[in-house]
C-alpha cells in the first residue's frame, strides 16, 4: 500500500499457533495460516472441522486461548467484532443478517449511518454505495426492498455492507451454501473484481470444485488443526478431499432399489396461503380454489403439491431454502393448517393432530435440531421420551416409565453410537453429531412407517454423516418410506429413489437421480429452467 | 459423583452464600436505620425464654409458611411452562371469599364439609385463572397483563362481596365486616397434639393449623404430577422448548389452559389454612399479599416442591421476627429488605451454579468424545 513497500508485501492475515479449547466441541489446535494480500484464500474442511470457530476468532467474536493474530504485519488482539471491523476485517455470514422490510440502502448503512442534522443523509449514503458497487461490480438497486431480492442479490448486499464499513479483508463463511450453480458463478465474478481492487478474501467452504476454481491458495483444516497449505494449481479435488477427511470418503450412494408398490404416504393438492389459513368455501374443489388464489395473484407458500411415497422409497426434495420446504413439513406433520389431503397407509389423516400422526407412525428428523428436536436443558432419556410421551416404552398409563425410557435410551446410545457419559447427561453437553444421532435413533424407534428427514446430516461430522446415511439406507431396505429434504445436492442425488424440485411452493420437476447433474438441478431450483415435469413421469416398478 | 447430586450440592452451596450476602446487605440497612445489626439478628433467632413462647414462635412461623408454600406451588406450576401467573393474588382472594361463604351455608359431617369447601375454593381459583388462559390462547393476550388486571378486579370484588352480598352478622363491638361464620364442622382440627406429644405446652390462639397436612400432601401430589406423569413431562417440554413440544405432538393451547387452571386451583387453597384453622370466616382483615410473596417463594425454591417448602419456611421464619424486632428497637421493615435481597441473590446464585453444573457436564461429555482418538494427520 505504501510506495516503498518491499517486493513481497506483508501478509494481510497471519495466524500462528491459534488454539481454542471448548468443552465438548471440536476446537482449534495450533492453527497456522498466512494469507497474502490481494488474493482469494480458501479455508476448507468438513463440517465440524473447526472452520467456524477459527473465523469467529479472526472476527473478534471469540478470544483464542493461545496464539497470535497479525493483520498487515501488526499484532492485534480483538475483544469484539468492532475491533476487527476497525482493523479492516469484514464478515459475510452464511445466514444473511438483513432487515427484510428495509431497502438495500438502509440495510447497508444500518449501524453506520451518515447523518446530517441528526437525520439519515440519504444522498451521501447513496453516493457512497453507488461508488462501491460500480468499482467492485456489485450491481444492486439501492432502493429496492430486501424482501424482493433473490439470494444472490442479498449476498451482494451483505458484501456491500461490509465494504461500506471500510473492510479490506473479507471473510465469506460458506457463501455458496445457499446459492445454485449459476449464482455461484456470479459470486465468483464479484470476488475476482474485489481481488482486482486489492482486497483480500478469505473463503470458507467444503465444496472442493468451487474452491479449486476461485482460490489462489488453499489451507485445509481437519479436526481443528491446519493439516496442509496447498496451491490449487497443483492439487486435484480428490487429493484435497482426502486431506480434508483423512480417510476414505463416505458416499451416500444407495444401492439396488427397494421401492415397493405399496403407497405409504400420499399427499395431494397441498396448498397454503402466505397470509394465513382460511377455510375452503363449501363445495369448492381444491383445484378450483387454488386456481382462484393464483388468479388473484396471491402468494402461495405451497401451491398444489402432490406426490406419493412408497414403502422402501426415499423421495428427495431439492430446492433453495425458503421455497416451501418447511411449510411442506409442517403441513404433513399437522403443525400448520393447509388445504388438500394427506394420506398415511391409505387412511386420510388430514384432520389428525400432530400427536395422532406421530402415533400412527410418522417420524420426524427436524431441520433445526435445537429449535424443534431437543430439550437442550433436559437429560438424554427425557429427550428420548419427547414425541413418544404417549407410547410404549416411555409411558405406562398416566405415568412416564422412567426405567423403560432410560433402558431404551441406552439401546439407542449403543445402536447409534451416541458418545455420552450416560443417559442422564443433559442434551446440550453433546456435540452436534451425537445429538443428531440420538434424534435419528429416537425417530427410528417405535417402528415408523414414514419418516421425514430434513437436512439429516447438517452440521455433523463425517463419521456421524456416514452413520446416519447407513441408518437411513437400512431403514429404507426394511420398508420405511422417507421424505428427504436437504440442501446437500450430493446427499439428495445419492440417497433418493425419486427426486422432486420445489420452487416457490410448487413441485416444478421430477427427476431421475441416476442421471441428473447438480447443474441441471440448480437450473430447476432457481427457476432458470422452467418446465412442468420435464422428465417422463418415471416408471415405478 | 453423580451429576444430580453434584447439581444439588452446588445449589445448596449457592443458596447459603446468597443468604450470607443478604445478611450483609440487611446489616447495612439496619445500621442506616440507626439500629444495631447484632440486636436485630439476636431477635431473629430469639424465640423467647419460656417453653410456651418458643412453641408460640414456631407455630407462628409454620402457620405463616403454610399459605406461602401453597402460593409458591401455584406460581411454580405456571413458571414451569414459562407462564407468569401474576394473578395468584386475585385468584386466592376471590376463591377464599367464595369458599368461606359457601361453606357457611350448610352443615355436614366435618370431613365432607371441609372437602366441599376445599373443592369450591379450588374450582373458583381455577375458573378465575381460566379467564386469562382463554384470552391467551384465543386472542394472544399476554397473561402477565391479563392477570394483573384481573387482580384489581378480584381484590375489589372481594372487598365488595364481604361488605355486600356475602356479609354475615356482625358481632357486638366487632369493627370489621366478614362473611358468616363457618359451622364447627368446617373447623379444621389443629395439630397442637404434636407439641403435647413432646411434653410441650399448646400454643395459644388457633394453634398449629391442621391444614399443614393438606399442604404437605398437596406438595407431594404436585411433585408426582410434575416429575412422574405424562402431563408433567408435557409441561416441562412446553416450558423448555415450545417449538419442540409442538413438533412432538404436545398441544400448546391445551397445555396453557391446563397449567393455568391448575395453577389457579392451587392458588384457590392459599386462604384456607387461615379460614378453616383460625378465623372461620373471610373478613376485611384477611391476610393480603400472599400471592405476590408466592412469586418470590417459587423463585427462591427453583419451582420445585422441596425447594419451595424450604423457601416458605425461610420466609415464615423471617416474618415471625417482626414482633421481636420491634422489641429490639429495629424497624421490622428490615425483614422485607432481607427477603428481597435473598430472592435476588439466590436467583443470581442459581444462574451461576447452574452454569457451573453445565460446564461440568460438558467436560464429562467431552472426555467421552476424547476416547474417539483423531486420525493421524498425514499432510
Amino acid at each position: 500500500m505504501n510506495a516503498d513497500a518491499p517486493a513481497t508485501a506483508r501478509p494481510a492475515v497471519e495466524l500462528e499457533g491459534i488454539t481454542k479449547r471448548f468443552p465438548g466441541v471440536v476446537a482449534n489446535h495450533d492453527i497456522r495460516i498466512t494469507v497474502e494480500p490481494g488474493t482469494v484464500h480458501a479455508i476448507v474442511g468438513e463440517n465440524g472441522a473447526g472452520k467456524s470457530t477459527l473465523m469467529k476468532i479472526l472476527y473478534g467474536m471469540q478470544k483464542p486461548d493461545e496464539g497470535t493474530i497479525r493483520i498487515n504485519g501488526t499484532e492485534v488482539s480483538f475483544r469484539t467484532p468492532s475491533d476487527a471491523i476497525a482493523a479492516g476485517i469484514g464478515m459475510v455470514h452464511q445466514h444473511f443478517m438483513l432487515a427484510d422490510n428495509f431497502t438495500v440502502l438502509e440495510n447497508v448503512v444500518l449501524g453506520a449511518e451518515p447523518k446530517k442534522a441528526g437525520a439519515l443523509d440519504t444522498a451521501r449514503a447513496r453516493a457512497r454505495i453507488e461508488e462501491l458497487s460500480s468499482t467492485h461490480g456489485l450491481q444492486v438497486d439501492p432502493d429496492r426492498l430486501v424482501e424482493d431480492l433473490g439470494v444472490g442479490d442479498r449476498q451482494r448486499v451483505e458484501i456491500l455492507k461490509v465494504l461500506y464499513r471500510g473492510a479490506r479483508i473479507l471473510i465469506l463463511d460458506e457463501p455458496t451454501a445457499v446459492l445454485v450453480p449459476q449464482e455461484v458463478d456470479e459470486l465468483f465474478e464479484n470476488l475476482r473484481e474485489l481481488k482486482a481492487g486489492g482486497l483480500t478474501v478469505i473463503f470458507i467452504s467444503h465444496k472442493l470444485d468451487e474452491v479449486l476454481s476461485i482460490a489462489d491458495a488453499i489451507t485445509v483444516i481437519r479436526r481443528g488443526t491446519t493439516v496442509a497449505s496447498v496451491d490449487p494449481r497443483e492439487v486435484t479435488a480428490r487429493q484435497l478431499a482426502e486431506l480434508m477427511v483423512g480417510s476414505e470418503l463416505p458416499t451416500p450412494e444407495t444401492r439396488e432399489s427397494t421401492v415397493t408398490d405399496t403407497v405409504a404416504l400420499s399427499v395431494s393438492g397441498l396448498t397454503m396461503e402466505a397470509d394465513g389459513f382460511r377455510s375452503l368455501p363449501k363445495g369448492t374443489p381444491i383445484a378450483e380454489y387454488t386456481a382462484g388464489l393464483r388468479a388473484e395473484g396471491r402468494r402461495l407458500l405451497l401451491d398444489d403439491v402432490s406426490f406419493d411415497i412408497h414403502r422402501g422409497e426415499i423421495l428427495g426434495i431439492a430446492g433453495v431454502e425458503g421455497n416451501g420446504q418447511s411449510e411442506l413439513i409442517e403441513a404433513i406433520m399437522g403443525m400448520r393448517p393447509v388445504h388438500g389431503s394427506v394420506e398415511l397407509a391409505g387412511a386420510d389423516i388430514s384432520s389428525w393432530s400432530t400427536l395422532k400422526r406421530r402415533e400412527a407412525g410418522i417420524g420426524y428428523i427436524p431441520e433445526d435440531r435445537h429449535r424443534q428436536g431437543l430439550l437442550l436443558e433436559a437429560s438424554l432419556w427425557e429427550n428420548r421420551v419427547l414425541g413418544h410421551q404417549t407410547r410404549k416404552p416411555s409411558r405406562s398409563g398416566v405415568w412416564i416409565d422412567r426405567r423403560a425410557a432410560k433402558a431404551d435410551t441406552q439401546r439407542i446410545i449403543e445402536e447409534y453410537d451416541v458418545r455420552t457419559p450416560g443417559v442422564d447427561t443433559l442434551a446440550l453437553a453433546l456435540s452436534g453429531g451425537n445429538q443428531q444421532k440420538l434424534i435419528v435413533g429416537r425417530e427410528m424407534s417405535g417402528e415408523p412407517v414414514f419418516l421425514i428427514a430434513a437436512h439429516p446430516t447438517r452440521g455433523v461430522d463425517v463419521g456421524a454423516q456416514a452413520a446416519i446415511w447407513d441408518h437411513l439406507r437400512a431403514a429404507r431396505a426394511a420398508g420405511l418410506a422417507v421424505l428427504l429434504i436437504s440442501a446437500d445436492l450430493d446427499e439428495l442425488i445419492g440417497l433418493s429413489d425419486t427426486l422432486h424440485v420445489i420452487y416457490r411452493g410448487r413441485l416444478v420437476a421430477r427427476l431421475d437421480p441416476s442421471d441428473v447433474t447438480p447443474e441441471r438441478l440448480g437450473g430447476y431450483m432457481t427457476g432458470a429452467i422452467s418446465g412442468s415435469t420435464a422428465e417422463p413421469a418415471g416408471e415405478e416398478a | 459423583m453423580p451429576a444430580g447430586l453434584y447439581r444439588a450440592l452446588l445449589t445448596v452451596a449457592g443458596a447459603a452464600i446468597a443468604i450470607v450476602l443478604a445478611v450483609a446487605i440487611s446489616s447495612v440497612a439496619i445500621i442506616a436505620a440507626g439500629a444495631s445489626p447484632e440486636a436485630a439478628f439476636a431477635a431473629l433467632f430469639n424465640f423467647g425464654e419460656t417453653e410456651r413462647a418458643v412453641v408460640n414462635g414456631i407455630t407462628t412461623m409454620i402457620n405463616r409458611s403454610v399459605p406461602l408454600f401453597i402460593a409458591g406451588l401455584a406460581v411454580a406450576v405456571g413458571f414451569r411452562m414459562n407462564l407468569f401467573n401474576i394473578g395468584v393474588e386475585g385468584q386466592y382472594r376471590i376463591a377464599a371469599i367464595c369458599a368461606a361463604f359457601v361453606g357457611a351455608q350448610f352443615s355436614l359431617p366435618a370431613p365432607i364439609q371441609i372437602l366441599v369447601i376445599i373443592v369450591v375454593a379450588a374450582a373458583v381459583g381455577g375458573l378465575y385463572a381460566l379467564i386469562p388462559a382463554v384470552m391467551k390462547v384465543t386472542r394472544g393476550v399476554n397473561e402477565v397483563i391479563a392477570t394483573i388486571m384481573l387482580n384489581y378486579i378480584a381484590i375489589n370484588l372481594a372487598a365488595f362481596l364481604v361488605r355486600g352480598p356475602f356479609t354475615g352478622e356482625r358481632a357486638k363491638g366487632q369493627l370489621t365486616t366478614s362473611t358468616p361464620t363457618l359451622p364447627e364442622s368446617a373447623w379444621f382440627p389443629n395439630l397442637n397434639g404434636l407439641f403435647e406429644m413432646f411434653g410441650l405446652p399448646a400454643p395459644r390462639g388457633g394453634g398449629l393449623w391442621g391444614f399443614l397436612v393438606v399442604a404437605v400432601l398437596l406438595g407431594v401430589a404436585v411433585w408426582v404430577l410434575l416429575e412422574r406423569t405424562k402431563f408433567g413431562f408435557e409441561v416441562k417440554a412446553s416450558g423448555l422448548n415450545p417449538m419442540a413440544a409442538l413438533a412432538s405432538g404436545v398441544k400448546p393451547k391445551k397445555m396453557v389452559i391446563a397449567a393455568m387452571v391448575l395453577s389457579g386451583a392451587i392458588a384457590g387453597l392459599i386462604g384456607l389454612p387461615e379460614i378453616l384453622g383460625d378465623k372461620h370466616n373471610f373478613g376485611s382483615n384477611f391476610t393480603p399479599g400472599l400471592g405476590f410473596l408466592g412469586i418470590a417463594v417459587a423463585l427462591l425454591g427453583r419451582n420445585r416442591p422441596a425447594g419451595i417448602a424450604v423457601a416458605a419456611l425461610l420466609f415464615g421464619f423471617l416474618d415471625r421476627a417482626q414482633g421481636p424486632l420491634q422489641f429490639a428497637n429495629v424497624p421490622p421493615s428490615v425483614i422485607a429488605i432481607m427477603q428481597g435481597a435473598i430472592v435476588l441473590l439466590v436467583v443470581v446464585a442459581n444462574e451461576i451454579t447452574s452454569r457451573m453444573a453445565l460446564r461440568r457436564e460438558e467436560r464429562r461429555a467431552a472426555r467421552q468424545l476424547g476416547r474417539n482418538t483423531p486420525v493421524e494427520v498425514a499432510a
